[in-house]
C-alpha cells in the first residue's frame, strides 16, 4: 500500500488531496462532510477583514458544456466568504480541534495595508489552523477593490505582502497565484523572495464563459447583465500544468513547494501534477459537480497505481517529469514518427482522412477495396503530427510509430537552417 | 365467441395495440443521440440511403438545435422523410452502415433522429420550400403514392404544374393503405400528403385509374410529360383448391380495411390464424392479427429465415408479439367444413443438390380459422393499353421482369413517359419509390427545358 501521507510546507495531511478555497469549504458543515468522506485537507474559503460582511449576487456560476459533457469548464463570480469573520474563526477552531490529523489552511484576503494583515493573522493563529494561503488570485469583484488578482499581478506587491505575513505569524504562509499574468514566474519568484513557504496555483482564469443569446448578456446573467468570472474545471488543467512546470523548472524557484490546482478531477490528474512537481493538489470543481465522494477513488486509484508502478509513495513520482520539460529549441528535430492505422480496428469513419486532407498534410489516402472503404497512411507524406490519432474515435486504432532515420539527435540550436546556430568548435 | 369474431379485445387494449410502436425522442434524448454521430467523412450511412440524405449533416444540425435546418436537409432529398423515418428498414440501410454498428453494434438511431427533426417541422407548421417561377409546363402523374407524390412535389418545386390521378379516395399510397397501423398512427400519412400539397401546383383527381377514366395515350397527348407510379395491383394466389373458401383472405386487402377502420374492434379476426409468406406484408398481417386478438398466429414460409425478405428486425417484432414463424414448409391443401376453412395441410420443403426448392414428402397440419395470403404482389400491365401508346406513333412500353422497364433517369421506352415506385423493377420500399419520383422529376425538368 503506497504511502499517501504528505508534508507540504510543514503542513501534514493523510493524503495529498485538499479541497481548494471555494464554496465547498465555506463553513464547518461542508468541511466536516469532506473530512468524513476522506479528504486530506482543506483551504477554508477566503476570510476578509472584520466588518460588514461581503454581499453576493444571485446567479454566480456559469458552465461550459461540450458535446453533452456537462461542466467541462466552470466559472464563478462569487466573492470571498459572506459570513461574519468571527463565525468562521470559531468554526475553524472547532473543526481543527475535532480533526487534528487533517490539514486546515485558512485563505485570507485583506487590503494591501500591513496592519490589516497583521490583525487577521493574529486572529487566525488563535484557531490553531495549520497555515494561511494568501489569496492573490481572485480575478473578479475583489480585484476591483484592489485585492486578489490586483495584488497577484504585481510581483512587488506579492513580495511585500508575503514578507509582512511572514513577519507577523509563525504559521506557514502559502501564496495562491493568479494565472492572469504574462509569465507566472514573476509572481512566483516574488513570493519566494518574500519568504513564502509554498505556492498554490492556479487560481481561476479571467473569462466570459458564454453569452446568453436570448438575453444578449454574458453568463452568468444577473438582472440582465453579467461580468467576467473565474474560469476553472477540467478545461483549465493544461494551463495549470504548464504554470506548475514553469515554476518547477525555474532555478530561482528551486525548493519552493507547490500545491497544484486546476481541473483536477481524478487520481490521474493528480499524478500528472505530482510528476510536474506539485506536492499536494487542490480540488474544487469536480467536488462541486459530483460531491465529496470522488475522494474515495482519488485516494484508492492513486495508491493502486503507485503500487503497480512500484513506488513507495507520492514522493516516488514527485517532479519526475520535470527534467523532461524543456524549451522547443532543445527538441530533437531528427526524431520521426508516422501514423499507423490498425485496419482490423478501423471502423471506416474517414475522420483521419478528412482531417489530414483538409487541414494537414494530405497523408491519408481514401481508398476502396471493392465496396469496402479503406484508409491508408502515405508514409512519405506523414509528418507525424498526431492529428489523425486524436480525430479517430476508436481508442488505439491509430498509433504513432517511431521511424529510425539513422541520424543522431539534432536540435534547432545546431540546425543548418538556424542562422544563429551554434557550430561545433 | 365464434372462431372468427370481431371485438376479441376491449377498446383500451386495441388502442394500446395500435398506438405508435416507437416512443419519439424528446429534445434531450435527441441531443444525446445526435452527439453519438461521428460526422464521418464520405459517410457510409449516406451512401446506404436510397434517397442520399446528408445524414451526418442533418444530425449535426440537430446537435446544434438547428432543427429547422435538419428537417430541411432531410426533406430536400426525401420529401417523405417523415414517413421513411417511421417505415424505412433502417436496420438494413443507413443504420446497418453506421460505423458505430461496426464499432459497438449500436448504430446511431438515424431513423429516430430523422423523425425528431421532421416531426418538429410539421408541428411548427413550417414550409421550407418555395416554388420556382411558373414554367407553364403540365405533367400528369399516375398514382398519388410515394413515387407519384415525390415526383409531383419536385416538379411543382421546379415551377411545373402537376395533375395527379389517383384511383383511391385518399392520396399517400401504401403509407395510407398498406403500412402496419402502429407504424404510422394519428393519420400521419394524410398530414404528410397535406405538407407535400402545401407547396402548391399539385392537383389530385381522385377516383381516376389508368385504363378506365384515363388512358396513357390520352395523357401523353394532353400533357408535356407523364409519370407512372401506380404500384402493384395484383396479388399472387396460392393456386390451391378451395382458395375461395370463407376464411381464406388476401393480406393486402385486409390491411387496407384495417388501416381505414376507425373502429379496429369492428374487424373480424380468427382465433387461429395462419399467414403464408416471408415478406414485410406477412409480418404486418401476422402482428396486426395478434394485436386484434388472434390467439395463435403462425407465419409459414417455404424457405429459411435468411431468405425472408422481411428484415431480422421485422422477424423479431413478430416473435416478440407472440407470432410463431415456421420455416421450410408450404401449403399443400386447404381443408374446410361447410365452406369454411378449418385446417391447412403443409408439406415440408428443402433445397435439393442444385439448390432448387423441393418437398420432402413429410406433411403436417395446422388448425386455422383464417389464412392470409401474403406471398407477394405483381404488376398488372393491362391498363397501360396492352403496352401500346397509340397514335401518332405506335411505340411499345417495354417491360422488364413483369414491371415497367426504365433507365437510370427512370425514363421508360416511351418518349415522354417516366415511371417509378413498385411498378418498376427494384426494391419495393417507400424510400426507393421517393427516390424514383425525385430522379424522374429532375429528368423531366431537364427534358422540358431543352
Amino acid at each position: 500500500m503506497a504511502e499517501l501521507r504528505t508534508t507540504f510546507a510543514g503542513i501534514k495531511s493523510p493524503n495529498p488531496f485538499w479541497l481548494a478555497s471555494a464554496p465547498p469549504t465555506d463553513k464547518a458543515y461542508n468541511v466536516v462532510r469532506a473530512f468524513k468522506a476522506g479528504w486530506g485537507g482543506v483551504v477554508w474559503k477566503t476570510l476578509g477583514e472584520d466588518g460588514p460582511p461581503i454581499v453576493n449576487t444571485a446567479s454566480r456560476y456559469g458552465a461550459l458544456e461540450v458535446g453533452g459533457m456537462r461542466m467541462v469548464g466552470f466559472t464563478n463570480i462569487e466573492l470571498i466568504t459572506d459570513r461574519p469573520l468571527q463565525v468562521n474563526l470559531d468554526e475553524i477552531k472547532q473543526v481543527k480541534r475535532d480533526w487534528p490529523d487533517r490539514a486546515l489552511v485558512v485563505s485570507l484576503m485583506v487590503p494591501c495595508v500591513e496592519d490589516s494583515w497583521k490583525t487577521i493573522l493574529k486572529k487566525v493563529e488563535e484557531t490553531n489552523a495549520d497555515g494561511v494561503e494568501l489569496n492573490f488570485g481572485c480575478p473578479h469583484g475583489m480585484s476591483e477593490r484592489g485585492m486578489g488578482a490586483a495584488v497577484g499581478q504585481v510581483p512587488d506587491y506579492v513580495e511585500m505582502v508575503t514578507r509582512w505575513c511572514k513577519q507577523h505569524t509563525r504559521m506557514p504562509v502559502l501564496v495562491k497565484l493568479t494565472p492572469n499574468v504574462t509569465s507566472i514566474l514573476g509572481p512566483a519568484r516574488a513570493a519566494k523572495r518574500g519568504g513564502a513557504d509554498g505556492v498554490s496555483l492556479i487560481n481561476t482564469v479571467n473569462s466570459i464563459i458564454g453569452v446568453d443569446l436570448e438575453r444578449m448578456a454574458p453568463q452568468p446573467v444577473v438582472a440582465g447583465k453579467g461580468t467576467h468570472g473565474g474560469y476553472c474545471g477540467p478545461a483549465v488543467k493544461p494551463i495549470a500544468l504548464n504554470m506548475v512546470a514553469e515554476i518547477s523548472r525555474d532555478p530561482e524557484c528551486a525548493g519552493l513547494p507547490i500545491s497544484g490546482i486546476g481541473g483536477i478531477a481524478t487520481w490521474q490528474d493528480a499524478a500528472e501534477f505530482h510528476a510536474l512537481g506539485a506536492t499536494t493538489v487542490q480540488v474544487c470543481t469536480a467536488a462541486m459537480h459530483y460531491g465529496f465522494k470522488i475522494i474515495d477513488d482519488m485516494v484508492d486509484g492513486l495508491s493502486n497505481w503507485l503500487d503497480a508502478k512500484g513506488h513507495a509513495g507520492v514522493t516516488g513520482i514527485l517532479g519526475r517529469a520535470v527534467p523532461n520539460v524543456t524549451d522547443w529549441q532543445h527538441l530533437d528535430l531528427n526524431y520521426k514518427t508516422v501514423a499507423l492505422i490498425d485496419q482490423e480496428a478501423c471502423i471506416k469513419c474517414g475522420l483521419c482522412h478528412i482531417a489530414c486532407e483538409d487541414t494537414s498534410h494530405q497523408a491519408i489516402a481514401a481508398k476502396k477495396a471493392g465496396s469496402e472503404r479503406r484508409y491508408e497512411v502515405i508514409d512519405a507524406d506523414c509528418v507525424g503530427c498526431n492529428l489523425c490519432m486524436y480525430a479517430c474515435p476508436v481508442t488505439d486504432c491509430i498509433s504513432m510509430v517511431e521511424v529510425a532515420t539513422g541520424k543522431g539527435p539534432l536540435t534547432w540550436l545546431e540546425h543548418p537552417n538556424n542562422p544563429l546556430r551554434q557550430t561545433a568548435k | 365467441m365464434d372462431d372468427i369474431a370481431a371485438r376479441r379485445l376491449g377498446a383500451d387494449e386495441l388502442e394500446q395495440n395500435f398506438a405508435d410502436i416507437h416512443v419519439p425522442l424528446d429534445r434531450k434524448r435527441a441531443l444525446i443521440e445526435a452527439s453519438r454521430c461521428y460526422f464521418c467523412y464520405d459517410a457510409p450511412c449516406l451512401q446506404a440511403c436510397p434517397t442520399g440524405i446528408d445524414i451526418p449533416g442533418f444530425i449535426r444540425k440537430i446537435a446544434t438545435d438547428n432543427v429547422k435546418g435538419a428537417a430541411t436537409t432531410i426533406l430536400s432529398e426525401n420529401v417523405m422523410g417523415g414517413a421513411c423515418a417511421r417505415v424505412c428498414p433502417v436496420e438494413i440501410l443507413c443504420e446497418a452502415a453506421c460505423v458505430r454498428e461496426a464499432q459497438e453494434s449500436k448504430p446511431v438511431q438515424i431513423g429516430a433522429l430523422q423523425r425528431y427533426a421532421t416531426d418538429w417541422l410539421f408541428e411548427q407548421k413550417l414550409q421550407p420550400f418555395t416554388r420556382a417561377k411558373a414554367t407553364g409546363k403540365r405533367i400528369a402523374v399516375v398514382g398519388a403514392g410515394p413515387a407519384g407524390l415525390a415526383c409531383a412535389h419536385r416538379l411543382a418545386l421546379r415551377g411545373h404544374d402537376v395533375t395527379a390521378f389517383e384511383a383511391r379516395p385518399k392520396a399517400g399510397g401504401l403509407n395510407e393503405y398498406g403500412v402496419a397501423a402502429y407504424k404510422v398512427p394519428n393519420d400521419f400519412a394524410q398530414a404528410e400528403v397535406a405538407f407535400i400539397l402545401d407547396i402548391g401546383g399539385i392537383r389530385i383527381e381522385h377516383g381516376k385509374a389508368l385504363g378506365g377514366d384515363i388512358t396513357l395515350a390520352k395523357l401523353r397527348q394532353d400533357f408535356d410529360a407523364v409519370f407512372l407510379g401506380m404500384g402493384l395491383a395484383g396479388v399472387k394466389a396460392l393456386a390451391l383448391e378451395g382458395e375461395d373458401m370463407a376464411g381464406v383472405m388476401d393480406a393486402v386487402a385486409y390491411i387496407e380495411r384495417l388501416r381505414q377502420a376507425k373502429d379496429k374492434g369492428a374487424l373480424e379476426i380468427g382465433r387461429r390464424v395462419v399467414v403464408i409468406g416471408g415478406g414485410n406484408t406477412a409480418i404486418d398481417i401476422a402482428v396486426q392479427a395478434r394485436r386484434l386478438g388472434a390467439e395463435d398466429v403462425t407465419i409459414v414460409y417455404r424457405r429459411g429465415p435468411e431468405q425472408m425478405s422481411a428484415t431480422w428486425h421485422e422477424q423479431e417484432l413478430a416473435q416478440t408479439t407472440g407470432v410463431s414463424i415456421k420455416h421450410w414448409a408450404r401449403p399443400a391443401r386447404l381443408i374446410g367444413q361447410k365452406g369454411r376453412l378449418k385446417e391447412v395441410e403443409f408439406e415440408y420443403t428443402q433445397l435439393d443438390e442444385q439448390g432448387r426448392l423441393m418437398t420432402t414428402g413429410d406433411r403436417f397440419t395446422l388448425l386455422a380459422d383464417m389464412l392470409f395470403k401474403a406471398i407477394g404482389q405483381n404488376f398488372v400491365a393491362s391498363p397501360l393499353g396492352n403496352g401500346i401508346a397509340g397514335p401518332p406513333e405506335r411505340e411499345l412500353l417495354e417491360l422488364s421482369g413483369g414491371r415497367i422497364a426504365i433507365n437510370a433517369d427512370r425514363k421508360t421506352s416511351l418518349a415522354n413517359v417516366w415511371a417509378g415506385g413498385d411498378c418498376v423493377p427494384g426494391d419495393d420500399l417507400t424510400v426507393s419509390a421517393v427516390q424514383d419520383g425525385k430522379v424522374a422529376a429532375e429528368a423531366i425538368d431537364r427534358a422540358l427545358r431543352v
